[in-house]
């Protein structure tokens, strides 16, 4: 609660609109105390009396009444009348789209279509139609302001409930025996009451004035009650004579809506769960740099070389340090796998390279990545957003996420193209076929014109992986493109991008968590855990024989199939937070092999014979192999 | 042993597409007729790749879904009415995301205390010491239990999963999933927690899963499910040392295994059957290596083949 109103603070127009509006209500809520004129005594002798006079401050109107009371009842009746049509709205609006989305199916259907047919109607003629139909007044507008908004919060809370009533957790009420009015109001309703909250705060001052409008017609608050809508319609025909008798209340219904609406927004945005996680803005077309030393020169090992790699997330006042000095090469035509657990950093360290980590909250604090030479952390963002793609390229985890749903693969395939050289329709149209052809695609030329969706997952992978040789790269960071797949997807496509690197001299960095795929696929790999590489060497090595012992309990946690049922092996505890890692080594809390100087000072990644591994006491080889 | 769980020419068929007036416009089979006996105490692993039914028929099995066809038996009880609190207390469900599984807004004491108190309308202080022993047997601290969700890693979350299904006393436990969200080294823990309890309590598990491995590790019995039928069921360390449906094989050879060789195991560009329109006979018959035109155009069903294994297929590989 306090988190939330110390980013709705932060936001200094919703600060304004909700001091003002404090001001307004509070002013409101002791108006019966202060001592003002009675607002309907009138006074013909004293009509149109200016502003800034002893004994009328703001004037009188056409009847000789002291506006600035007026006024104050009349911000009393609106804020009220507004505040009431708000709630009952609000209450009636969710209650029936909760019912809609939770239901769903004929209930669905019904209610919705009757809500769709409110809405067909004007706001303004509907609310005509049912004051008419009531009797002016007061109430009446308040009722028919209340019905007219209805519909809006149907629709909303009706959406948001239709993806609440299909989470799991619904599911799971339903089998520990609740009724479906039991699970509506314990399960839906706390998760929805945010976005009402959201939806009330964006509407109040659209009712307010819906209110006025109404008493500005004659069919609101009846003279001689005063609320600013009717104050607006009494004045309307001293409009040119006496301005200030319109004035006046013009601007209170101005700044009631202003303050109101400036408030609403940032009560919007502070609930908003993406921006609650402190990412106050869009991130940058590139990652933030921010080195404190010189990054460490190139020794000119392979065709990408990462030297030194930091990467830290700054969220609020916590510094998580996702990679935490990798070093990593990968030559031409190999295969370079990154093998580590969630949170080990595999994913920060490849996206780092092109400067694809979100800015804020992400920071390359140190090192250097250098490509042919260049380096590329803190190159200038034309020229990085040349080489995305062009001389780097990136493949995802999910396909489905990384293409665009409303345009044609092909299309998008030749956009991809046309980023970096310009390209005529035919051609790049033949192009694209190509690249289709050469992930495999069956009948290329009739499944460019499909859209993703019409897409099994595996050939979306296959347009993923053609999308990215679409201007022949020389190197693709691939983050987990088979995890998404079925196995026997995931053979085909593991299968293509070995051919592709093999025929075309293609540098893969492979980031996976699974030890069969790395096994597979990748000549040499790189083990990670809490932002470091603990271990490195040609993939056959570490496999038959790993040094480090996270490495080789890791191995032994994966079932291989062929082995029948067995106990698995485990490794207890948890991976450390990286805004709070120990010193000394950081898997030494779950390691059986611990000793007192694991837990001190910086263990350094020792390299030997094309081997890496960061431990104090390893695995020796001779054991590691048995 | 007797049979904890028996299905009986289990289908579903779910209506697809909408005209003007809201009616359905075709139908997708997503469970053919499926009949299988799970006995008491065991654990029956089911794999299949994605869209071939395994979640619908588990969300069938705990009452989540009605069925279109066929009967669903516990512990010689017949259960039919699609009703998941009277299913409730005799099987449970463990989901596979195990965070979204948590209501968000409640405290894990407030989620526990549900299933004992509207299932076995068990009084506060007698909920209270039975929540403690749960707790103790799944390796939890019973401070968790004034926390929200969201201040849970992904393998706490699933034993709070593990902890709610077995709140509710059922024997029988739907595993959906249960360690494909979690890391490696996590995922051990949690299945090695699950193998104790089945000891310690008796219980009879249905364990779904993609991973081929783990399905291996901790089943006894495998059935394979391909486009909504099971294609062969058979031992644990049989069904994939020994396939003999060739969908099986092509699983087994195409799980990505340390110190094999990376290849295609299938020939390129093939997709698997239209769910709108499906094909007839053998729904393999267009992937598969030995398939005949009397594969084309019969269906083959479930027939014994050698001890404790039956297959659906006209030419099964025998070694």
């Amino acid at each position: 609660m306090t988190a939330f109103f110390v980013l709705l603070a932060r936001n200094r127009l919703a600060l304004l609109g909700g001091i003002v509006l404090a001001c307004v209500v509070f002013l409101a809520l002791i108006t019966p105390i202060l001592p003002l004129a009675d607002p309907d005594v009138t006074n013909t002798s004293n009509r149109f009396q200016p502003v800034f006079l002893d004994g009328a401050l703001l004037g009188t109107d056409h009847l000789g009444r002291d506006l600035l009371s007026r006024v104050m009842w009349g911000t009393r009746l609106s804020l009220a009348v507004g505040f009431a049509a708000a709630i009952a709205a609000a209450t009636i609006g969710a209650a029936i789209g909760i019912i809609a989305g939770y239901y769903g199916g004929r209930t669905d259907n019904i209610i919705m279509r009757g809500v769709d047919m409110l809405m067909a109607f004007p706001y303004i003629l509907l609310a005509l139609a049912i004051v008419a139909a009531l009797g002016p007044g007061l109430f009446n507008a308040l009722i028919a302001v209340a019905a007219v908004n209805v519909p809006f919060f149907a629709r909303n809370i009706r959406g948001i409930t239709v993806g609440i009533a299909n989470k799991e957790f619904v599911d799971a009420a339903r089998l520990a025996g609740m009724s479906n009015s039991r699970i509506i109001l314990s399960e839906i309703l706390p998760n929805v009451i945010p976005v009402i909250v959201i939806a009330m705060s964006t509407t109040i001052g659209w009712m307010i004035l819906e209110t006025a409008g109404l008493s500005f017609l004659g069919l609101g608050s009846q003279p001689p009650q005063a609320d600013l809508g009717s104050m607006l319609g009494e004045a309307r025909s001293a409009l040119i004579t006496n301005p200030h008798t319109s004035i006046v209340p013009g601007i209170m219904i101005l700044i009631i809506v202003m303050s109101i609406n400036l408030l609403g927004d940032g009560v919007r945005d502070a609930l908003d769960p993406r921006l609650k996680s402190g990412a106050l803005s869009r991130p940058m077309a590139a990652t933030r740099v921010d080195r404190a030393e010189t990054p460490p020169a190139a020794s000119g090992v392979g065709l990408l070389e990462v030297k030194a790699l930091e990467t830290q997330f700054h969220v609020k006042n916590r510094i998580y340090r996702a990679v935490g000095g990798v070093d990593l090469h990968v030559e031409k035509g190999e295969c370079l796998g990154i093998i580590g657990e969630s949170g080990s950093g595999k994913s920060v360290t490849a996206l780092s390279i092109m400067g694809l980590v979100a800015s804020p909250p992400g920071v390359i604090t140190g090192g250097a990545a250098y490509y042919d030479g260049e380096d590329l952390i803190g190159a200038p963002y034309r020229r990085l957003r040349d080489m995305r793609g062009r001389n780097v390229s990136y493949i995802f985890q999910d396909p489905l996420a990384t293409l665009h749903p409303l345009y044609r693969v092909g299309d998008q395939l030749i956009e991809a193209i046309r980023a970096h050289r310009p390209i005529g329709k035919a051609e790049g149209r033949a192009k694209a076929i190509e690249l289709l052809k050469a992930v495999r695609i069956p009948n290329a030329e009739k499944r460019i014109n499909d859209y993703p969706h019409e897409m099994s997952g595996g050939m979306r992978q296959r347009v993923g992986i053609a999308m990215a040789l679409a201007n022949d790269p020389d190197i693709i960071i691939a983050d987990e493109p088979t995890t998404a797949l079925d196995v026997t997807v995931q053979a085909q496509v593991l299968t293509i991008l070995d051919e592709l690197r093999r025929s075309r001299g293609l540098a893969i960095v492979f980031i996976t968590h699974d030890f069969g795929v790395v096994a597979q696929l990748c000549d040499r790999v790189a083990v990670m855990y809490a932002g470091r590489i603990v271990e490195e060497g040609a993939t056959t090595d570490i496999l038959d024989a790993p040094r480090h012992p996270y490495t080789a309990r890791l191995m032994a946690c994966v079932p291989e199939l062929g082995g029948g049922k067995r106990r698995l092996e485990a490794i207890p505890g948890l991976p450390p937070v990286v805004d709070k890692l120990p010193e000394g080594c950081a898997f030494a809390e779950r390691c059986d092999r611990v000793q007192p100087d694991c837990r001190s000072g910086g263990i350094a990644l020792v390299r030997k014979d094309g081997r890496g591994v960061r431990c104090v006491h390893p695995v020796d080889t001779r054991e590691a192999a048995e | 042993m007797t049979d904890a769980l028996k299905i009986t020419d289990l289908s579903k068929t779910f209506p697809v597409g909408r005209s003007l007036f809201g009616n359905p416009t075709g139908t997708v089979k997503a469970v053919h007729p499926l009949t299988l006996t799970v006995l008491q105490g065991e654990t029956l692993g089911i794999v299949g790749e994605s869209g071939c039914g395994k979640s619908t028929l588990a969300r069938m099995l705990v009452g989540l879904l009605e069925p279109s066809t066929g009967h669903i038996e516990i512990e010689g009880a017949a259960l039919d009415n699609a009703d998941p609190a009277e299913f409730g207390k005799r099987i449970q469900y463990v989901f596979q995301d195990p965070i979204s599984s948590l209501n968000p807004r409640k405290t894990i004491r407030q989620i526990m205390e549900a299933p004992l108190k509207l299932l076995h309308n068990m009084p506060a202080a007698e909920r209270s010491r039975r929540i403690s022993e749960i707790f103790a047997s799944v390796n939890l601290r019973e401070e968790f239990l004034d926390r929200y969700p969201h201040e849970f890693s992904g393998g706490q979350a699933q034993r709070i999963g593990i902890a709610r299904a077995l709140a509710a006393k059922a024997r029988i436990l739907i595993l959906d999933e249960p360690v494909s969200a979690l890391d490696v080294s996590v995922q051990a823990q949690v299945l090695n927690l699950l193998a104790d309890l089945r000891r310690e309590f008796d219980l009879t598990y249905l364990f779904i899963s993609h991973d081929l491995a783990v399905v291996e590790a901790v089943s006894d019995r495998i059935a394979v499910l391909y486009f909504g039928s099971v294609v062969e069921v058979g031992p644990a360390e049989e069904v994939f040392a020994a396939p003999k449906h060739p969908y099986t094989k092509l699983l087994a050879d195409s799980a990505p295994v340390v110190g094999r060789p990376l290849t295609a195991p299938e020939a390129e560009g093939t997709e698997l059957p239209d769910p709108l329109n499906p094909p007839s006979g053998c729904a393999f018959a267009a992937r598969c290596p030995n398939a005949t035109d009397k594969c084309r155009s019969e269906t083959p069903r479930l027939a014994p083949l050698g001890k404790g294994t039956t297959v659906a297929c006209f030419h099964p590989i025998l070694d």
